[in-house]
């Protein structure tokens, strides 16, 4: 086993809605490995989108802490926390969250540019990066002109290009047809396998399950169980005669 | 391993970047760009129309010819006040600003809630607080200024081709150049401290939205 990556110990959130509390986490204790693969599943309103927000540093806990990369992200003020998120972790949404003035190109640069490089670079590197996932040819494209496979890839290509040590994805084939979506999930652990990034999605999707190295299931705030890869037994069954398990 | 005393802030985006960020993007949201820049453009082309106008009259009137004169009191000036402007002109000068003023922050209002996801989102990516600050006010700032020079244009366009009209060449016999030169630099200035003034509230509301926002799914 390599070493810990993500920690969130006793992790609760309550929100506070009028006179009731919601308890959105119970208490979440789950470790994450350098290079692991991990999705977290759970039906909506289990607290999976919460903590997966707490890892991003996109929220707060109410009692307990969570730390990434050794650092207690409760510690880091606003401005701490953009440098965190902008070195350290990429983002990948559900419904891409390219900015459509933006061509790909623009999409892929602007985090390098957060990053404190002067844009000739930026610019050099996210075209390098856009070539890496296949869309050397789409540089000048907008959002709104190429595929929703795509579109992904430029969001993979953005939150690459900073070379984070974690790929917070969440939903990343939600929006996605069957095939697109393995080409993504393809795409995803070739990344995980080349760069050593470690990837944790949230998920519905059982394709995900099958390159995945471990799967936290969240129910009603709560962990309920932990399995890893040799552990899970899914038939997901094929697509267009090609075997997905 | 790191802790919280070796993360350093954020790197600040120069605002040469921030400009051709900003600029970039209203190219391609061109068509609501002008929308936005209309109000300041019939704001200012009001203004620069009177200012430019009464300095016109101003000089025609210095001039003191019979044949002027006439055309003059024909058009209803008062050549007694030497052509200065009155009460409710300027009071009706002041509220074509503040509508504009209005119109402005309430666009740049609309376009941030419109934004909220892309916002959050960009703060996903590394944006800080003072980044979103300045990309918006920026993009309302060029809106404003950009706004005013048009404005300035057609002010200036109808307050001289009126006056041809009804006093022919002596408009240009007369043309008060440094008056006129005052005159749309007033407006000028006048146009952009609008946009500038628009654009904090809108600017700051920006910045204020949390990077959560680009998680949350539409309905």
């Amino acid at each position: 086993m390599g070493d810990v990556m993500v920690s969130c110990k006793g992790v609760k959130k309550t929100f506070v809605m009028g006179k009731e509390s919601v308890h959105a986490l119970r208490g979440v204790s789950v470790d994450i490995i350098r290079g692991e693969y991990v999705s977290i599943m759970g039906p909506s309103g289990s607290g999976k989108s919460t903590l997966f927000n707490m890892i991003g540093g996109l929220d707060t806990p109410t009692d307990g802490g969570v730390e990434v990369d050794g650092c207690r992200l409760a510690d880091l003020n606003s401005s701490q926390l953009a440098w965190f998120r902008c070195r350290k972790i990429g983002f990948i949404f559900q419904s891409f969250n390219l900015i459509p003035t933006m061509s790909a190109l623009e999409n892929v640069t602007i985090p390098r540019i957060f990053a404190g490089h002067p844009p000739a670079k930026a610019k050099a590197d996210a075209t390098r990066v856009l070539e890496r996932v296949g869309l050397g040819h789409r540089l000048d494209h907008l959002p709104s002109q190429v595929s929703g496979g795509q579109q992904q890839r430029i969001a993979i290509a953005r939150a690459l290009v900073n070379e984070p040590l974690i790929i917070l994805a969440d939903e990343p084939t939600g929006n996605l047809d069957l095939h697109t979506g393995k080409e993504i999930i393809d795409l995803l652990n070739d990344m995980k396998q080349n760069l050593g990034v470690t990837i944790i999605t949230a998920t519905h999707d059982m394709k995900m399950l099958s390159c995945s190295d471990k799967i936290i299931r969240i129910e009603d705030g709560s962990v309920k169980s932990v399995d890893t890869q040799a552990s899970v037994k899914v038939k997901v069954g094929s697509i267009d005669g090609e075997t997905v398990m | 391993m790191p802790n919280a005393t070796n993360i350093p802030e954020q790197t600040r985006v120069s605002w040469p970047i921030v400009f051709s960020v900003s600029l970039a993007g209203l190219r391609r949201r061109f068509a609501r760009a002008m929308i936005t820049m209309a109000g300041v453009v019939l704001a200012i082309a009001f203004l620069c129309y009177m200012l430019v106008n009464e300095s016109v009259i101003r000089a025609l009137i210095a001039e003191g010819s019979d044949e002027l004169n006439v055309l003059l009191q024909n058009a209803n000036v008062d050549i007694f006040s030497g052509g200065k402007t009155d009460a409710m002109t300027l009071l009706l000068i002041s509220l074509t600003l503040l509508t504009s003023l209005v119109g402005i922050i309430n666009a740049m209002l609309m376009a941030v809630s419109e934004r909220v996801k892309e916002i959050g989102t960009l703060k996903c990516l590394g944006a800080t607080d003072q980044f979103v600050v300045r990309a918006y006010f920026v993009e309302s700032t060029i809106q404003g200024v950009c706004g005013s020079m048009i404005g300035l244009l057609v002010g200036l366009i109808v307050a001289v081709g009126v006056s041809f009209k009804t006093y022919g060449l002596y408009t240009f016999s007369t043309f008060p150049v440094s008056g006129v030169l005052t005159s749309l630099l007033m407006s000028l200035g006048a146009g952009a401290a609008l946009s500038v003034t628009a654009a904090i509230i809108p600017a700051y509301m920006a910045a204020r939205k949390q990077p959560v926002e680009a998680l949350r799914v539409e309905e």
